[in-house]
């Protein structure tokens, strides 16, 4: 490959270098001028910081002046956790109905599974509102619950879809030749070998849902408050520097089930492949 | 599985056909079931929901201020998805000749911000574009300019913002289709003579179209909903219909012209998703 290097070869080596540069540049400065901006004494938000304390995580961690952000992340932390955990059953579920069926009516079902994917998330959170208000059912976590459940359970629909599609079926004809039920197949067979799938898709419908904003928007009241919204109102009002100590603390959390999920799941080999 | 017990396979079939009930009543109930809300309530003329009517479209789609928004909001995601193309395929092309250890730190890298909060990265990108930000900060000191460039609330910001934030979107789905792609038509080309440029133009770009159109229907997406980003990034002059459908419904409580311009957005992005997916066929049969 290398062995002639024409100018022009030479230049296009040159400008993908640069570009792919300016690129990770772009998407990891930003994450780390956060990090470093959380560590500064003042109250104004410059970079680089002019000196460096841990004042404003103090601030965070106080739990009389920063209670309305304590009590938004907690209702993020339960609506997540419900969410993920109710969507990831429905949807494996789901994926397990689809996989083994060919007919166009199954690649249909597949198709509107992973619409939320797509779909301006924005639209359906104002609907969502409506519909809740014309039942008349009043504001709460559970409606969070339900209105984040549904968007975030095409993640591990997804990713369970691709792990049962991956699954040799010699395996279950072997354990059904052997007198194994169904259900003791799915057991011990199935069930071990998409775990993985399963569990890297729960883990970004975690991420995606205490992400949330279009559908917290308009399903999230003063009592049910979610991280993203407050977060959100910290941004418009003040410039609150216990923005970048959430931040910074949300960027741990995420570093650390990063590498956890990627030792459990293989979750960089998977979103790759 | 049905080769093992040809007899049983349409019993078997409906039993597992039945599993996906829960999830699809799910989606009936709590997704279908709203929109179709939505639908109707578009259908007031009045923001009291007194009248049935046309009023709250028509009032939409002949006042050249929504027409704009409409615009403005297609257009930054046609921003969002070009941007995002110039840094990505470069980066996709570097990642495909890294060694596979160097691949997971990429990997790494790319997935960082995809996981860091949208509010988060919105907010880390005031610290950058502000007056006294670092991106002002770098150019004063360098002294390309003597007073401080405006950067909030100008589209420029929020694409460059945009950009980062929807990044791996494009990202990821190209790196998958970019380590699929054979070597062989690649040294081909290369042993047929054709220069690099040419080979990524002719050999490369076409054969990993479907992994772009993935990434840029992912972005294109996301860039148009973004309301974090575009109301905050983009400040109050800077209107986009993800902030009109906000504040129509929730500051307004227009609620009839508020489905209307929801139900806009959605036709906004099913119109950029169905062109991406033209273009794909069309260069599929080309």
């Amino acid at each position: 490959m290398s062995q002639r290097s024409t100018p022009a070869d030479i230049s296009f080596n040159l400008t993908v270098g640069l570009i792919a540069g300016i690129a990770i540049l772009i998407l990891v400065a930003p994450v780390l001028i956060v990090i470093a901006t959380s560590f500064t004494t003042t109250q104004a938000l410059r970079f680089p910081p002019p000196g460096l304390s841990l004042r404003w995580y103090g601030e965070l961690f106080d739990p009389v002046r920063s209670a309305p952000i304590h009590t938004a992340a907690l209702n993020s932390l339960w609506v997540a956790g419900w969410a993920t955990v109710i969507g990831s059953v429905l949807s494996v579920l789901a994926a397990l109905a689809i996989t083994r069926v060919s007919r166009p009516s199954a690649r249909a079902l597949e198709a509107s599974f992973l619409s939320p994917l797509v779909l301006p998330t924005l639209s359906y959170g104002l609907a969502a509102l409506m519909f809740f208000s014309v039942l008349g059912i009043r504001p709460s976590l559970n409606l969070l619950i339900a209105g984040h459940l549904v968007v975030i359970a095409p993640f591990v629909f997804r990713t369970t879809l691709a792990s049962l599609t991956q699954l040799d079926p010699a395996l279950l004809e072997a354990s059904a030749n052997l007198g194994a039920s169904r259900f003791y197949s799915f057991r011990r067979i199935t069930l071990p070998l998409i775990t993985p799938g399963i569990a890297a898709g729960a883990f970004l419908a975690f991420i995606a849902s205490m992400d949330n904003v279009p559908v917290s928007l308009f399903l999230s009241t003063a009592r049910t408050s979610m991280l993203p919204i407050r977060m959100w109102g910290m941004m418009e009002s003040t410039l609150d520097v216990r923005i970048a100590a959430i931040a910074g603390v949300l960027i741990v959390a995420i570093l650390v089930l990063m590498v956890v999920m990627d030792r459990f799941t293989g979750l960089t080999r998977r979103v790759s492949a | 599985m049905s080769a093992a017990a040809p007899g049983a396979a349409p019993v078997r079939d409906a039993v597992e056909w039945r599993l996906a009930a829960p999830l699809g009543l799910t989606y009936v109930v709590f997704f279908a079931a709203p929109f179709l809300i939505l639908l109707g309530i578009s259908f007031y003329a009045d923001a009291e929901q007194t009248r049935l009517g046309f009023d709250s479209w028509v009032k939409f789609y002949t006042d050249a201020f929504y027409l704009k928004v409409i615009f403005d909001t297609l257009k930054l995601g046609v921003f969002a998805v070009v941007a995002t193309t110039i840094l990505a395929y470069p980066l996709a092309l570097v990642f495909r000749a890294s060694s596979p250890r160097m691949q997971r730190v990429l990997i790494f890298i790319i997935l960082m911000p995809l996981l860091t909060s949208v509010v988060i990265r919105t907010f880390a990108w005031i610290v950058i574009l502000a007056r006294e930000g670092v991106i002002n900060q770098t150019l004063m000191g360098l002294g390309l300019t003597a007073t401080p460039l405006n950067l909030l609330q100008t589209e420029l910001g929020l694409v460059l913002a945009l950009t980062q934030i929807e990044m791996p979107l494009m990202l990821l789905p190209l790196l998958a289709i970019m380590n699929q792609l054979d070597q062989n038509l690649i040294d081909a080309s290369r042993a047929l003579g054709a220069s690099k440029w040419r080979t990524f133009f002719r050999v490369i770009l076409p054969l990993t179209l479907p992994g772009w159109i993935a990434g840029a229907t992912l972005v294109f997406a996301s860039a148009t909903t973004a309301f974090i980003s575009q109301s905050v990034i983009g400040g109050a002059r800077l209107v986009y219909l993800p902030a009109l459908i906000w504040q129509q419904s929730m500051v307004v409580y227009n609620w009839p012209f508020a489905a209307v311009a929801s139900l806009t957005l959605l036709f906004t992005v099913l119109s950029g998703i169905m062109a991406l997916s033209w273009l794909g066929r069309f260069a599929r049969t080309t």
